[in-house]
């Protein structure tokens, strides 16, 4: 089955198309969005394979919403092209519009309507056939958890109520591609680990774009974090990889028994090592090592030697927190450079050592 | 169910299940019901004081003392009450952020915009329908001609849908709804203004203009009795105008 649309190559698949040699579900390129004088993206790319859950970063105002709106068709881009399921968002908004669920920041919701009518209302609103919408319906409710809601009116439900209803929303037509503002804000702690539970359920088969300012989140639901700042990609790459790769020292967490009074001097001259410095805990001192030497077993071997006490030693990482803080931050020291690949960044700026 | 059948059918629901529509339509009937007798008593003092001067029956003419007063009386009332009809239409929707649900669904704006205008149109008419009530009890107890009324409600009507074009621009340009009441009864005093402009400037050009831009000259013609198709074209036009600007006014969110 061959598309009509020969330019782009495509071909329909089941249901959707996919581009047959890249496999990409979402592609943005060379994005930017220009309110007036403001610049809310410059020069945004990135892609998403199908299945795959990617995690937008950044701080309030970064461009997050701007993106998943363009994504949305909710708003055309000023520069650069961004395409959905093969399809672009600028010439054909329709066949975009019909293959993505989204959830805006608010979700929205018709407050005199009760979850089942709305539920009805939106999935006509994207088509689906009767008995299609029966079944779907049945199951989304099933899928969030409001089956003890249904029907009652959603200006009585309670936020987290709410958000799962926005969440139905989405999810009502089967889309295979997900756009999800926030999905947890509002919710407690044991509906943040359902909905997380779900969304990774989802993917495989659906495509997920999420943001998000909580980090935690990202790391444990996403396979890849794209961290926007001020309307740019600063970095882009698995959560735990994008940790080691910025880090610019390994760090080490040592705990000793009975440390003598010059004992962090001492620590300091030996080779390889950078800085030694005191950490909160009593008896226990962070070193920061050379990249790519692992000091442990010296570390260890001195410190028996000089009878301290060995209690604990270990490597700390970057959690996402302290990556996304050090990124951004080094963004605006960074100034205009607009070359930027995280890469040279992170080794570029030795000084701005996020505080472990 | 297309989507146009389906925001349709949902307009409805919230209208029947908001209290505005309730206090609307109970201020409406009750203020058409009110001048209805008003008219209808002072054409009877006028029988008995013609009885006690002429000391005969004469045969009043009911369509110029009771409906022609009423319909004229009725229009200024629409201008009050309709814009708070229309004030929900499109601000509730962005207020609600439901806006960008319905601009990220497979829908057209056409649609959207055209689902939007019946389902206040609908319901118009239908608080509309229930003031035939007057002519039909009148008939009972005395005797009329029924086509200036008839042409008096297809006035009625097509002013109606005029202002419900007026008020769903102006809801369509800001998420206040106040704000949307007040600006669509502005525009609508604003077009009924035009014709007391243009008669000011008298014969001219410039003054007949104006005048015929005004919906007064057109709708007294047809209360009058007079249905010709110069006025039902104004009527029509206006209201397929307002609605195209309406159409550009919710795109351009989206460029904004």
């Amino acid at each position: 089955m061959v598309s009509r649309d020969w330019t782009k190559l495509t071909f329909d698949l089941g249901k959707y198309q996919i581009f047959p040699f890249c496999g990409f579900m979402i592609a943005v390129q060379h994005v930017s969005k220009h309110y007036g004088h403001h610049t809310a993206l410059d020069d945004v790319t990135f892609h998403v394979k199908k299945g795959e859950i990617l995690a937008f970063l950044g701080p309030n105002g970064a461009g997050k919403t701007t993106t998943m709106r363009i994504l949305t068709c909710f708003m055309p881009q000023s520069e650069g092209t961004a395409t959905v399921a093969g399809f672009d968002c600028l010439d054909r908004p329709m066949d975009v519009k019909r293959h993505l669920g989204y959830l805006p920041e608010i979700p929205p919701l018709y407050p005199e309507l009760t979850v089942d009518e709305y539920l009805t209302f939106v999935g006509r609103l994207k088509r689906l056939t009767p008995q299609r919408l029966a079944a779907r319906k049945t199951h989304v409710i099933d899928q969030v958890g409001l089956g003890s809601v249904h029907h009652r009116v959603i200006g009585h439900l309670s936020k987290g109520y709410r958000q799962r209803v926005g969440l139905a929303q989405a999810l009502i037509h089967d889309p295979p591609v997900l756009i999800l503002d926030e999905p947890t804000v509002g919710l407690d702690p044991k509906q943040i680990i359902e909905i997380r539970e779900l969304i990774k359920s989802l993917a495989g088969s659906h495509t997920i774009i999420l943001s998000t300012h909580i980090l935690p989140e990202a790391m444990a639901t996403c396979d890849r974090v794209v961290i926007i700042h001020e309307g740019r990609i600063v970095a882009e790459d698995a959560p735990d990889r994008l940790s080691s790769r910025l880090r610019q020292s390994e760090k080490m967490s040592l705990t000793v028994k009975q440390p003598q009074p010059d004992w962090l001097e001492r620590l300091r001259t030996l080779p390889g090592v950078l800085d030694v410095l005191p950490s909160g805990k009593p008896n226990t001192c962070t070193i920061d090592c050379e990249l790519g030497r692992d000091l442990r077993e010296k570390l260890a071997q001195f410190v028996v030697n000089q009878k301290y006490g060995l209690l604990e030693l270990k490597p700390l990482s970057l959690s996402l927190e302290e990556v996304f803080l050090q990124l951004t931050h080094q963004e605006e020291n960074a100034g205009m450079d607009k070359s930027g690949h995280p890469d040279s960044r992170g080794q570029s700026s030795r000084s701005e050592q996020a505080p472990a | 169910m297309t989507p146009f059948r389906t925001i349709l059918a949902k307009e409805l629901r919230c209208f029947f299940v908001s209290p505005v529509l309730y206090v609307v339509g109970a201020v409406f009937l009750f203020i058409s019901g009110l001048i209805a007798h008003l008219m209808t008593v002072n054409a009877g003092q006028q029988a008995v004081r013609f009885l006690q001067v002429q000391n005969t029956y004469a045969q009043l003419n009911v369509n110029e003392l009771v409906f022609r007063s009423l319909f004229y009386s009725l229009d200024f009332v629409l201008m009050f009450l309709l814009p708070i009809l229309t004030m929900r239409l499109f601000a509730e929707e962005r207020k609600l952020h439901t806006f960008e649900l319905l601009l990220t669904s497979p829908v057209g704006i056409n649609e959207l915009i055209s689902a939007k205008y019946i389902s206040v149109l609908f319901i118009y008419l239908g608080l509309l329908s229930l003031t035939v009530l007057t002519p039909l009890i009148l008939s009972l107890y005395t005797s009329f001609h029924w086509q200036p009324i008839l042409t008096g409600y297809v006035a009625l009507a097509l002013q109606g849908g005029l202002f419900l074009a007026c008020g769903l621009l102006a809801s369509a340009t800001t998420e206040n709804q106040v704000i949307a009441a007040f600006l669509s009864f502005g525009m609508i005093l604003l077009i009924w203004l035009l014709g007391g402009l243009g008669s000011l400037l008298g014969d001219t050009t410039i003054g007949n203009v104006l005048s015929s831009m005004s919906f007064s000259e057109h709708y007294d013609r047809l209360v009058r009795g007079l249905l010709e198709a110069k006025d039902i074209v104004y009527y029509l036009s206006g209201t397929v105008l307002l609605l195209f600007i309406a159409h550009r006014v919710v795109d351009s969110h989206r460029w904004s």
